[in-house]
């Protein structure tokens, strides 16, 4: 395992050093100590590696990541793994606003908390959160899946495309044109390979699902006290 | 018409109302007919203070002139000076605005890299992400930073020869965007990871960042994942032109583009197009001074856009202190949009050519704003590229001409004393004396 430590070599050299290894794989496992809540630390990666980073982090933390795993032991700022397109992401507390931010791929794995507009307008990620999440999660949502393990606040989905959304406790309200949904088999499913791969101990079972029901998506007259 | 009643006493004039006009009787018919507010391409239609409101004041005997073509007058620019390690060197001073794929064909972005390579220009993706056509056409392409990320991905990103973060535009300043289902081809849903055929809503506001302390750590990952090599940019819509442009520059912005009310767009209400934000004209000096306010003019570089229609355009917008301007209506026109070649089939749409602005619905009979295959056929974009590239070399000579009139070796050396103008309006809002006047409107003189 290489070490880079924030404080001493700074985050220009972090990153470089980081983004380098789309071109050649140096070592495939990485530190970051000293991270003290820095802002876009392990931005844009593009290469097989993990990257643990000792500490909480500031906002953007592995933003637009593809390939590489990134392990936060701690807590993230705002917009962690915002864009993300592939690789995995895991944060071992909790998360701040924008959580999975418009996402296209991979999977970002909460194991506390996360705060409000989680998984906002994401295309494609998965997200798994152990604990809670809070209002206007996955507004906008166009596709992917957001497993929540225990509640969710206000407004969950609203003008949701095709994402879906599981969430095993309670649901404050959900948002415009966001319904419970039928969970089928083949949700089951997914919901298992999801809770597995993040590591939660829960049962696909004890889940609903949310999703859009899809009467916003032309306009119309009678409906315009939703939009 | 009967000119007297059935007692022979005379009928008055028939009188339209300056307030009913038959323009606002037809909207509420319209309203009335559909339940929903109407939505339309292009800016603000209204008659609005603008640089023709403007005029040059020419050499005389305090300033002597350049000789036409024979002595030098420079165009270039240089765009993001301030942080990026490769700045954008163009030769002249008018770039493309961003237009969405989606909004435009293929080839109408590809026309746009076409024309704007060949004048030594910039062109801009838009709301919908890079297609090849554009890329591969356009030595220098912006790539723009929605609001909605459609198509964002950092391989693009890292594509790009700047990154404007899009925070507003001129249209719409506060709105989002809005592409109907028509338009909604197996392409475009593609790129935009959308069902095909839904109407689809842009947002209005960032995912993961609000307000100027955000944006400032937005800018930092963009810079920390395209290696700090890129210029950014920083597009607003003329609101709050002073505060917005000191925003910006704090932010780390190196290029504010600010976009006047009459700047195009390709779908919006028009209610939101006709009565929210400020004339182009009245936006630059506030800007400018904001710039000058923090010893920042000329080192952020400023580019204004909206309703710039001619080399004269050009020159009024950089003698108020732009460093260069963005087109995006009139580049369309030069393409071939609104041509009255197609006059009966805009007839057949209910209107005619000039004021075809129903580009959300995909039929434009030019062959520009749609998705159609069949009407894309009609639209060639080397003829396209050729025609917009002429276009641009017009305005950069008639800007060239004007500005050697005034006296000047290159085209940023033209200032706000080379004008006057016609209007006590656009006096106050450019900051010039009325003509024949030392007066400039606002201005206090003790
Ligand atoms: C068809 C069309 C599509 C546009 N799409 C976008 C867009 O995707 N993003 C954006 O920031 N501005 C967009 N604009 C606005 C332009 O970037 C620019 O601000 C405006 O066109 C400038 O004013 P002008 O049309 O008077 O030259 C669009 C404009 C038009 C006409």
């Amino acid at each position: 395992m290489k070490s880079i430590d924030l404080e001493a070599q700074g985050l220009r050299e972090l990153n470089i050093t980081l983004q380098a290894q789309s071109e050649k794989i140096e070592d495939d496992s990485w530190e970051i100590i000293n991270p003290k809540g820095s802002h876009a630390l392990a931005v844009g990666l593009n290469a097989p590696i993990e990257v643990a980073i000792n500490g909480s982090t500031g906002y953007y933390t592995a933003g637009m990541n593809q390939q590489a795993t990134v392990h936060v032991k701690g807590s993230a700022g705002p917009g962690v793994a915002e864009n993300m397109m592939s690789g995995k992401v895991l944060i071992d507390g909790d998360a701040s606003q924008y959580a999975g931010a418009t996402g296209q791929g991979g999977l970002l794995v909460i194991k506390g908390n996360a705060s409000s507009r989680c998984g906002i307008s994401m295309k494609g990620i998965n997200i798994v959160v152990g604990g809670s999440i809070g209002h206007m999660a996955a507004f906008m949502g166009q596709s992917g899946n957001l497993v929540v393990c225990g509640d969710a606040g206000d407004a969950l989905g609203d003008s949701c495309y095709e994402a879906r959304f599981f969430v095993r406790g309670s649901v404050k309200s959900l948002g415009a044109d966001c319904e419970k949904k039928e969970m089928r088999p083949e949700h089951l499913e997914i919901l298992k390979e999801l809770l597995d791969e993040a590591g939660m101990d829960a049962k696909p079972e004890e889940f609903t699902r949310y999703g859009s029901a899809r009467n916003l998506y032309n306009f119309d007259v009678d409906n315009a006290g939703a939009y | 018409m009967k000119q007297h009643d059935k007692n022979g006493i005379p009928h008055t004039t028939p009188r339209q109302s300056a307030t009913f006009t038959q323009d606002v009787n037809s909207d509420i018919r319209r309203a009335a007919a559909t339940g929903i507010y109407d939505i339309r391409g292009g800016g603000a239609k209204r008659k609005v203070p603008h640089f023709d409101d403007l005029l040059f004041l020419g050499a005389s005997i305090s300033r002597y002139p350049l000789e036409g073509y024979r002595e030098k007058c420079t165009t270039n620019v240089t765009l993001g000076t301030r942080f990026a390690e490769n700045p954008i060197e163009l030769d002249i001073p008018i770039t493309i605005a961003g237009m969405s794929f989606g909004a435009l064909s293929g080839q109408a972005k590809e026309a746009l890299g076409r024309g704007a390579s060949a004048a030594g220009t910039s062109t801009t993706t838009g709301d919908g992400g890079m297609t090849p056509e554009e890329r591969g056409h356009s030595n220098k392409l912006v790539y723009q930073y929605l609001p909605s990320r459609y198509g964002m991905n950092p391989n693009d990103l890292r594509k790009a020869d700047a990154i404007e973060v899009v925070v507003g535009q001129g249209a719409k300043p506060g709105g989002g965007g809005m592409l109907l289902g028509q338009k909604i081809s197996d392409r475009v849903a593609h790129m935009r990871n959308l069902p095909k055929g839904i109407d689809q809503r842009s947002a209005c506001r960032h995912p993961d960042w609000t307000g100027p302390d955000d944006l400032e750590i937005k800018i930092l990952e963009l810079r920390e994942i395209t290696n700090w090599k890129v210029p950014i940019y920083i597009k607003v819509a003329g609101a709050r032109p002073y505060y917005d442009t000191t925003l910006a520059v704090k932010a780390g912005a190196d290029v504010i583009v600010l976009d006047g009310m009459q700047g195009g767009t390709a779908a919006t209400q028009d209610v939101f197009i006709e009565h929210v934000g400020q004339p182009t004209l009245a936006i630059i000096r506030s800007a400018v001074q904001a710039l000058q306010d923090m010893g920042m003019h000329r080192k952020v570089q400023l580019i204004i856009s909206g309703g710039i229609r001619s080399g004269a355009d050009v020159a009024k917008a950089m003698a108020l202190g732009a460093d260069a301007v963005a087109i995006g209506t009139a580049a369309l026109i030069a393409l071939g949009d609104n041509d009255p070649k197609w006059e009966s089939e805009y007839n057949d749409l209910g209107t005619t050519a000039g004021a075809y602005d129903d580009w959300h619905e995909g039929q434009d009979p030019a062959g520009i704003t749609t998705q159609d295959p069949e009407l894309m056929k009609r639209f060639d974009p080397v003829e396209g590229g050729r025609r917009l590239r002429n276009y641009l070399k017009v305005m950069t000579l008639e800007a060239q001409t004007i500005a050697r009139a005034c006296g000047k070796n290159s085209m940023h050396n033209l200032e706000p004393e080379d004008l006057v103008s016609l209007t006590v309006e656009a006096a106050a809002m450019a900051g010039v004396p009325l003509s024949g006047t030392d007066w400039i409107p606002g201005q206090l003189k003790y």
